[in-house]
């Protein structure tokens, strides 16, 4: 065979499959993001700044890897709402334990902790059949209990490297990025390159045909609510060492951006949809927007409206270029 | 003179499958005209798009001379259209009367807010008595009769408005002799009040009972519409599935061998009884039956999709009880399902995924998947079975029926089962799909696999099977070897049941 060349080589891998790589409509919603930041750049002055560049990373990093979690439910059909206490569950945890175990052993325990909870979500949707929306609501209630058990008052503890993990810079990158980007890296591999996560796409796409094909669905569900627990355990910890004090009361509503940030990166709620790449889009954007809103000082309750309008139009465009197919 | 009902050029295709292909049928009001074709071969959308259930991509729909868009189901009722489904379209937790008068319920009251309970059952009553059908309690919930009962008040909802239209899909699979002679009674009647009836139907019988004139559809397209009593029944069977070109099966040498899988007396409450047979290596064993005869749920407890109540399964010798299909799958046993929509594959997923979802775990030696590994097996398939286009990450949504299929078989050929369970393995297949599809079967069978081939296709049947048995409500009723096999000593045997019906 004659060797091909770069641009030939590179032209048949963006349309494998008979399609281009990111449609017209993907590359729309780039464009719109990338005007964001030149439009973010020419009102705020403050915005292309070193320091709010790794102000903007650190704050995505909590929602980040609560959306990947969530990505990885949604693509089973189902859908997490308890992430928002188990990231309670994870930063009271880690900020109880880390004076007495040290911080490398206590966002262990942490982690384990949310993936714990992520289990009891996955086994009672898998094996009892139950509708995800009201198994996860319940443990949302659940787990923000047990967090209230553990400790009524914000916890701060003393030890001198609580807040590294969320605070620490290597360059202008933050550590808890680097931490966040390789989980996204992990679970691209895992979707792609594994037969178990290759189960968890096809079984939002026709859950009985894998189940025909002798794959153990049970099990590759509980997975990614296993999954999902213990990254939003993690997004806590790093959340309360950023912030320095862990308040029982954190990660309330979080739920919402995880899943925006999974519909506008192209996931179908339901299933059979959905990206690593596209989930990552998704919380970038949310985050810059409201890094914006920050900057530019607009109250809180206009973010929720603006966040709320950027959601529907997402989901309108993907819901019209579906109409299209 | 124009024609009361006339459809013209109606075309429809869902995603890769050509459903309807410039349909042209044209019919009276005050006549009994029956629908009759091959699975597949395109009744139910045509009496869709009648309905406006769906759309048509081409063509027109006029009645009584005018031109009708039937844009939506509820266009269709206003024009006097009315279908009974072949699975009833009722809502189970509402009452008897609710469901026939849906939407339309007598009030009381000055303002007419209240529902009069006591009017809305006497007025259903009357509409079943009207049709010949007392005895069901009107108050009772949907939810709990029985499969006949519910037909009926599909049928009662349909009658109540008065339809000019009246299609009925298979209307006769859940009733019982009586309540046949009473519907028959009610088609007549409607007929002569005027009703144009379209009677969709696989029971030949029923047709020279009660059809004024028969449409036969093959594959989407028309074949022909004829008056049954000038048109003999074979006559009416080769219309219907057209003598196949007899070179579209591969001819081969069967040498069976030891024996790979047998039954003993297995048995599913409510589906089969009593089922006992075997396969040997390189034998290829059909099953023969109509639908609803139990012969799908004999194959998915094989499969273990099903559990199977009581008998046993042997899988070379060996007493087998699978607990789901991955046991199944362990022991060599792979089943190509009827359904590849709804349970063969994963539209949104590509080729790759699809070929490779039985056997990731052989594609990944590490436990980490090997692509090269996997492109290597799933394109070797690809071009064996000569799946188009050969686009391994194309999305198996876009491609047509035929190459659909091939990918399913494909999925379960990786697995290198030892026994082949295909049911009905070419439905909705193009013919060239089809002897690729018959070829590939073929070699597997002289390589020594062992297949059961489950077919509603006749020509199918007699083409490929070394052996033929014949189920009939839930039990085996028949087998035959390749040289006893007939069209009509199956068919005989598998339609006994409507026979010994007319009898009693």
């Amino acid at each position: 065979m004659r060797p091909e060349g770069v641009a030939a080589r590179f032209g048949r891998w963006w349309f494998a499959g008979g399609e281009p790589r990111l449609s017209a409509l993907d590359l729309a919603l780039i464009a719109s993001f990338l005007a964001l930041l030149l439009g973010g750049a020419w009102f705020a002055e403050a915005f292309f700044t070193e320091r709010n560049m790794s102000n903007l990373m650190r704050q995505v990093v909590a929602n980040g890897l609560i959306s990947l979690g969530m990505l990885l439910v949604i693509l089973t059909g189902g859908i997490d709402l308890s992430v928002g206490s188990v990231v309670a569950l994870g930063g009271v945890l880690f900020a109880g334990i880390t004076d007495q175990l040290g911080i490398g052993p206590a966002v262990v325990v942490a982690i384990a902790a949310g993936a714990a909870a992520g289990l009891v979500n996955g086994t009672i949707v898998a094996r009892f059949k139950l509708q995800s929306f009201i198994v996860t609501l319940a443990t949302m209630g659940i787990v923000r209990g047990v967090v209230y058990l553990y400790t009524e008052v914000p916890i701060s503890p003393s030890h001198s490297g609580f807040r590294d993990l969320g605070a620490t810079l290597v360059g202008v990158v933050p550590l808890s990025m680097i931490i966040m980007l390789g989980c996204y890296a992990l679970v691209w591999f895992y979707l792609n390159r594994t037969p178990a996560g290759r189960a968890t796409v096809a079984i939002g796409g026709n859950e009985e045909t894998v189940r025909l094909a002798g794959v153990d669905v049970q099990r590759t569900v509980m997975v990614a609510y296993m999954l999902s627990g213990a990254l939003s355990a993690l997004s806590g910890a790093i959340l309360v060492s950023r912030l320095g004090i862990a308040q029982p009361s954190l990660g309330i509503a979080y739920e919402l951006d995880a899943i925006a940030a999974c519909v506008i990166g192209g996931a179908a709620l339901g299933g059979g949809a959905g990206s690593v790449g596209g989930t990552l889009f998704g919380v970038l954007t949310l985050g810059v927007i409201n890094n914006l809103l920050n900057l530019v000082g607009v109250k809180s309750f206009y973010q929720d409206i603006v966040k709320g309008t950027v959601i529907i139009l997402a989901v309108l465009l993907v819901a019209t270029k579906r109409e299209k197919k | 003179m124009t024609p009361f009902l006339h459809m013209r050029g109606i075309s429809k295709r869902f995603g890769g499958t050509q459903a309807l292909r410039s349909v042209d049928l044209s019919a009276e009001c005050g006549e009994v005209h029956a629908i009759v074709g091959e699975n597949g071969a395109g009744k139910s959308t045509l009496s869709r798009i009648l309905t406006g259930a769906v759309q048509s991509d081409a063509g027109e729909i006029r009645i009584g001379g005018e031109r009708q868009a039937i844009t939506n189901p509820m266009r269709g009722q206003q024009l006097g259209i009315r279908m009974v489904a072949q699975h009833a379209n009722l809502v189970p937790n509402l009452s008897v009367t609710e469901n026939v008068l849906l939407g339309d319920m007598p009030t009381t009251g000055n303002l007419g807010w209240w529902i009069d309970w006591s009017a809305a059952h006497r007025k259903v009553q009357q509409i079943l008595e009207g049709i010949g059908f007392q005895g069901i309690d009107v108050r009772r919930r949907v939810g709990r009769l029985g499969a006949a009962q519910r037909q009926v008040v599909e049928i009662a909802k349909a009658v109540a408005v008065k339809p000019r239209i009246l299609i009925m899909d298979e209307p006769s699979a859940v009733l019982a002799q009586e309540d046949l002679t009473k519907l028959f009674a009610l088609i007549r009647r409607l007929r002569d009040e005027n009703v144009l009836v379209f009677y969709i139907s696989h029971r030949l019988d029923e047709l020279y009972e009660i059809a004024d004139c028969v449409t036969v559809l093959k594959d989407g397209a028309l074949v022909g519409t004829v008056n049954p009593r000038q048109t003999p029944r074979d006559e009416l069977i080769r219309l219907m599935v057209g003598r196949p070109l007899q070179d579209i099966f591969p001819r081969r040498v069967p040498k069976c061998g030891r024996e790979l899988l047998s039954l003993h007396g297995l048995g599913r409450a409510g589906s089969f009884r009593d089922i006992s047979f075997n396969v040997a290596e390189g034998e290829i064993v059909g099953l023969y039956g109509l639908v609803g005869s139990g012969r799908t749920e004999v194959a998915r407890c094989v499969f273990g999709a099903d559990r199977s109540g009581s008998g046993e399964i042997r899988v070379e010798a060996r007493a087998f009880r699978p607990r789901s299909p991955r046991d199944a799958l362990r022991a060599g046993i792979a089943m190509l399902t009827e359904d590849r929509i709804g349970d063969g594959l994963v539209l949104a997923l590509s080729i790759r995924d699809n070929m490779s979802l039985a056997s990731f775990s052989a594609m990944s030696p590490r436990g980490v998947l090997d692509r090269r590994l996997q492109s290597a097996l799933v394109h070797e398939k690809v071009r064996e079975l000569d799946v188009r286009p050969p686009d391994i990450e194309r999305l198996v949504r876009k491609l047509s029926g035929g190459n659909q299929q091939k990918v399913v078989l494909a999925k379960w050929l990786l697995t290198r089962a030892r026994i082949l369970l295909l049911d009905e393995p070419t439905r909705g297949v193009d013919i060239a799909a089809k002897k690729e599809i018959y070829v590939t079967i073929a070699d597997l069978a002289a390589q020594g696999v062992g297949i059961l081939l489950i077919s509603s296709e006749l020509p199918e049947i007699l083409g490929m099977c070394d052996r033929t048995l014949v189920m009939r409500e839930g039990r085996l009723v028949g087998e035959f070897t390749r040289q006893e096999a007939t069209e009509e000593k199956i068919l005989a045997c598998a339609a006994g049941g409507a026979e010994a019906r007319h009898a009693a």
